[in-house]
């Protein structure tokens, strides 16, 4: 039987994934992507709850979730090709100006 | 081992080896399609947990709307270049370590603490996510259950998600088309 510890470990481990993700690279499309895997454990997080409980609400949850990450991506890529534009690059270190 | 659980460790599989291929790999082309591999993965675990409607929207906008926004941003910047380049930042050892860490202390109170709750909350039937009683009439179906919700209970963040949308896709139209001059 699958329980609720099966569906939260995995969010976790894929949590833990795109920190170490966002830490480690230095391209901003791969911490890009990282963040969006963050959101999908998340989501996994929500709807294994819901399925715990048989409440419909981590399921509307998940779909605002979507909606957010997929404003946030759009956002994102048209920032990077922003400075890509600027910079030729897309290399996290390249855009170090306000490093104090 | 019974069906439910060898499906769900299969598509756990295919999830961590997606999401640890988008971290690993060194050109973003094949991040990009070691995260399609990942979003799938997801997507059939959201069917494992009865989650119909999650996974349709899951591979509509994550694997279809999200993924060709990424592939096309790819096309569009110059990675070849980078290639000579080092893709790891300094900080990658510790930050490993602190992800592992993290992964053991943390993820092992978290996996206890789901643990203890589903001990004391039994799992609900799977048919209470897929049932909802409208003018006290019953209707079936995940979607229909979730969509009286969306429009019956969350009506107003509904409306506010769609113009959190609208706003995204001005900025990122205006964000694209302008062309900055270069202050280096």
């Amino acid at each position: 039987m699958i329980t609720l510890a099966h569906f939260v470990g995995l969010s976790f481990v894929l949590f833990t994934i795109g920190v170490v993700g966002v830490l480690v690279r230095r391209n901003l499309l791969t911490v890009l992507m990282s963040i969006e895997l963050m959101l999908n454990a998340v989501n996994i997080n929500l709807v294994a709850f819901s399925r715990q409980l048989g409440d419909l609400t981590g399921q509307v949850f998940t779909i605002f979730v979507i909606a957010v990450a997929a404003g946030e991506a759009a956002i994102g890529l048209a920032i990077i090709i922003s400075l890509y534009r600027l910079k030729s690059s897309v290399n996290l270190d390249d855009a170090a100006e306000m490093k104090g | 081992m019974e069906p439910a659980l060898f499906f769900f460790w299969a598509f756990a599989a295919v999830t961590v080896v997606g999401a640890v291929g988008v971290v690993v790999m060194r050109q973003p082309i094949h991040s990009a399609l070691f995260l399609l591999m990942s979003f799938l993965g997801v997507a059939c675990l959201y069917v494992l947990a009865s989650a119909e409607l999650v996974a349709a929207v899951q591979v509509l906008v994550y694997a279809g709307g999200i993924m060709i926004l990424f592939l096309y941003t790819i096309m569009f910047v110059n990675v070849r270049r980078q290639r000579t380049e080092r893709y790891l930042h300094l900080q990658a050892v510790p930050a490993l370590g602190f992800g592992f860490l993290f992964l053991l202390v943390v993820g092992g109170v978290v996996v206890n603490e789901a643990r203890s709750l589903a001990a004391k909350v039994p799992a609900a039937d799977p048919k209470a996510l897929a049932t909802t009683v409208v003018d006290g009439v019953t209707v079936l179906g995940n979607t229909q259950a979730v969509g009286w919700m969306l429009y019956r209970d969350y009506f107003l963040p509904f409306e506010i998600a769609s113009v959190f949308l609208l706003v995204a896709m001005i900025g990122a139209v205006v964000l694209g088309k302008r062309t900055m001059e270069r202050f280096d």
